[in-house]
């Protein structure tokens, strides 16, 4: 049999930057092949390249044993490729039926699209109710339909690019068993990530791309997380978590107290927040430990002043730096510089704003200073946030959050999307923080990485905080998140 | 990377330049295909605009005040993120506003009664923009279709006043009668230049300043640019900005109402505005919506239509086919900025 897909000697540039120098890659029928690398490797640029998005400067693919020229997507779809893509593709106005209707290009009756629906999700594992609407639907059921969509075209090779990114890791866990079981109906997959243990979990086989070349490329089997991290970084790996556990006579005043705090949910899918009491400690390090839509945002929100509680009191000693989930929709300024980004970020209480005025040359001075202290990777405080990369983006708004001189740090989610050095610095700038006496609260999506990190956790569960005592264990915490507290 | 930044940075303050000569070529060439002189309707239209002192004074300012005027509003709401496509509505308002006080300030000294007219259309133009404002901020009604709507509840309005309430004396032509010579702008002697140039060019220079130097222009920019970002990172009320910035881009455009009513017609009529409204959209888009920048493009935009009767009277072109230029105009620059946006994608993507 031949292998399902074959990449050889693939160039890819993009403008003077070589994205990738030269790249074999095989899939063989049937298996589950993961493909590693640090954000900038060219992991995604390569699946691209398979899936028609980009051309490549030299290079063949070869789809089933034919050699294929992909001019589209359309092209791709037709040999039997589908792609995952990092982001959501369905039209969230229409119901789950006739996005998948849509994706297959079935000419049917739309009772018979749910009818074929309903069939294609119960013998692929992938079963979605066909009814809502999917802006309706969680991001787990978002994910698995995506999923499905594909499988609709009668895509018999998946390209996954980061499909747990969005999910939490029950979602994540649970999306990719069922992606191994798809082997059974001869599908195969390539899954796209830079999480170590998805890899080593369900892969057969792994590509480790490291600045365009192939870094490694063989079977699971005999790799561990630090060999493939030493495959993926060239060099003996950071250590993923930093623990600095902070001396209890450290901690001091109360900066966050929520009482009984109700908040409804900011979106669909969410719980909002119910009877939320908390205490946050100046110099504490807290883990918000939730599965996605339990209620973080909402309580993130109301603690930063984004959301108005419909009960209950918050107090929260000023000033509140929050950093959130979403950088480009939520923090950024693309199209500006780093200095007017720098200047958002204080809100007109920086030293360089003289009543109505912004001395600009004085911000543009202090965005220089920062740049340099928090290791930027910038042309200048001139250069617009969005040229930047993800890891430098984040690193200038921790910058921006520590330069109000908070007492209160919210990072919702800071690690989202960088590579394993610059997660590192961003937890190593959180626990900084919280021994230079700021009460730090942060939700990461890992259980394992927030356990590293933290000095204490509370979980989140249906929108109610669950205390967690000290010493609980991992597997307590995780069941605490998916069960809440048993009566 | 500097020299490329700067060469990028020149490439994008060209380009208005850029746009405006293709579309003079474009109407050339258009010129040629259905027959024409392009030469000599070309000449016309030049000299329709700039031939002479007479042409200057009295043809392009006249009609460069009210499409400056209105749009640095526009500038001021696009730069926000307020789509307000109603100023000619605002406008009329102005108008009807400026029409009517004016009527009634017969007796009082020119110094008071100017100034009243003039914050009377500015208050209307506000008015007249603040439905759409309510209907935004309290039903989540998009600003486009409301303000572009509205446009023509004003013109209904404007022609139910000149047959009703604000007829002529005689009640014999759908017009007001003439505004007293107290509501009356100043105007330079022999032309009909008037105040009303000045007290634009002054509000440019203030916009320019606002957006550049001030932290609540620093806010609006940030607004129109990424609103949530612009509430979770810099704690901007974007309701009031979006609030305040529509609301003070229909007090622009009443404004202009204003100086129409008291420094050019001195009477209100159905069709004052041959269309500034919606012009000033096109004037504020070639100037990036940059306060100065649209001093420059909104006298382009007057010399165009100034240049264009003189254009059917010298060469028989009909006046309407300057809009192909404004047209391609716009195109262009809407153009440049895609590919520029296209561009930066590409550097983000490597």
């Amino acid at each position: 049999m031949p292998p399902a897909l074959e990449l050889r000697g693939i160039h890819k540039t993009f403008g003077s930057v070589t994205a990738l120098a030269g790249v074999d890659f095989t899939l063989e029928a049937g298996e589950v092949h993961a493909l590693l690398g640090e954000n900038g490797a060219g992991k995604t640029t390569l699946m691209r390249i398979a899936f028609g998005l980009l051309r490549p400067e030299a290079g063949r693919i070869v789809i089933e044993g034919e050699q294929a020229a992909l001019r589209d997507p359309g092209d791709a779809r037709r040999l039997g490729l589908g792609m995952v893509h990092q982001h959501f593709t369905s039209i969230p106005a229409f119901t789950v039926a006739e996005n998948v209707m849509l994706a297959g290009g079935w000419r049917c009756s739309l009772a018979e699209a749910v009818a074929r629906t309903r069939r294609l999700g119960e013998s692929s594992g992938f079963a979605v109710d066909p009814a809502p609407r999917v802006g309706d639907l969680s991001a787990g059921v978002k994910q698995r339909l995506e999923v499905l969509k594909a499988l609709a075209a009668d895509a018999r090779i998946l390209l996954l690019d980061e499909p747990t990114s969005v999910l939490s890791p029950p979602d994540g866990e649970e999306l990719l068993r069922q992606l191994r079981q798809l082997k059974a109906r001869g599908v195969s997959s390539v899954l796209i990530t830079h999480k170590l243990r998805e890899a080593l979990a369900i892969a057969d086989r792994v590509t480790v791309l490291r600045h365009g070349r192939v870094a490694f490329s063989g079977p699971v089997a005999g790799q561990t997380a630090e060999s493939l991290a030493t495959h993926m970084l060239g060099e003996p790996a950071v250590p993923v978590t930093i623990r600095q556990p902070v001396p209890a006579d450290a901690r001091g005043e109360v900066v966050v107290r929520l009482e009984a705090v109700t908040v409804s949910r900011l979106d669909a899918g969410g719980s909002g927040l119910t009877d939320a009491t908390l205490r946050l400690g100046a110099g504490e390090l807290v883990g918000l430990a939730a599965v996605e839509g339990n209620g973080q945002r909402e309580l993130f929100r109301v603690i930063a002043g984004l959301a108005v509680p419909m009960r209950g009191a918050v107090h929260a000693q000023g000033p509140v730096s929050f950093i959130p989930e979403d950088r480009t929709a939520e923090a950024l300024l693309e199209e500006f510089s780093l200095t007017e980004n720098l200047v958002l970020s204080q809100r007109g209480t920086a030293p360089w704003v003289r009543g109505p005025w912004v001395r600009w040359g004085e911000a543009g001075a202090r965005t220089t200073e920062l740049i340099a202290a928090f290791g930027v990777r910038a042309p200048g405080a001139g250069a617009t946030a969005g040229s930047l990369s993800g890891g430098n983006q984040q690193r200038m708004l921790i910058a921006g959050a520590l330069e109000r001189r908070p007492r209160v740090l919210l990072a919702e989610n800071p690690t989202r999307g960088l590579d394993l050095k610059a997660a590192a610095e961003v937890m190593r700038r959180l626990s900084d923080a919280a021994r230079d006496g700021v009460g730090v609260l942060v939700h990461l999506p890992d259980l394992d990485e927030l356990l590293g990190l933290v000095d204490r956790v509370i979980v989140l569960y249906g929108g109610r905080v669950l205390e967690v005592a000290p010493g609980t264990g991992r597997e307590e915490i995780g069941r605490l998140m998916l069960e809440g507290r048993r009566p | 990377m500097t020299a490329r930044a700067g060469a990028r940075r020149w490439a994008l303050r060209l380009a208005p330049v850029a746009a405006v000569a293709v579309g003079i070529a474009v109407l050339a060439l258009a010129l040629l295909v259905a027959g024409y002189d392009p030469g000599l309707a070309l000449g016309a239209l030049w000299r329709g605009a700039f031939g002479s002192t007479d042409a200057v004074l009295s043809a392009l300012l006249p009609r460069a005040i009210p499409l400056i005027t209105i749009g640095l509003g526009i500038g001021l709401a696009f730069r926000a993120g307020a789509l307000n496509i109603g100023a000619e509505g605002q406008f009329y308002a102005g108008a009807v506003a400026a029409t009517w006080i004016g009527l009634l300030l017969g007796g009082w000294p020119r110094l008071v009664a100017v100034p009243v007219v003039l914050a009377a259309a500015l208050a209307a133009g506000l008015a007249w923009a603040s439905l759409p404002i309510l209907l935004r901020l309290r039903f989540g009604v998009l600003e486009v279709i409301s303000t572009l709507l509205l446009n023509f509840v004003a013109e209904a309005l404007v022609s139910w006043m000149v047959q009703g309430p604000l007829q002529e004396s005689r009640h014999v032509y759908p017009q007001s009668d003439p505004l007293p010579l107290a509501a009356r702008l100043p105007a330079l002697p022999g032309t009909r230049l008037h105040l009303g140039l000045a007290l634009a060019l002054g509000a440019a220079v203030l916009l320019w300043v606002f957006f550049r130097y001030s932290l609540p222009g620093f806010q609006f920019r940030a607004t129109g640019s990424n609103p949530v970002a612009a509430r979770v990172m810099g704690g901007v009320n974007t309701r009031r900005v979006f609030a305040l910035a529509l609301g003070a881009s229909g007090g622009f455009a009443g404004l202009a109402g204003g100086f129409e009513v008291s420094g050019t017609s001195f009477a209100l009529f159905q069709s004052l505005s041959p269309g500034y409204g919606f012009t000033a959209i096109a004037v504020a888009l070639l100037a990036r919506l940059d306060p100065l920048a649209t001093v420059a493009s909104g006298l382009l935009f007057a010399a165009l239509e100034a240049g264009s009767s003189a254009m059917q009277r010298e060469a028989q072109v009909p006046a309407v086919v300057v809009w192909v230029a404004e047209a391609v105009i716009i195109i262009a620059v809407l153009l440049s900025d895609t590919w520029r946006r296209r561009r930066a994608h590409a550097v983000v993507e490597a």
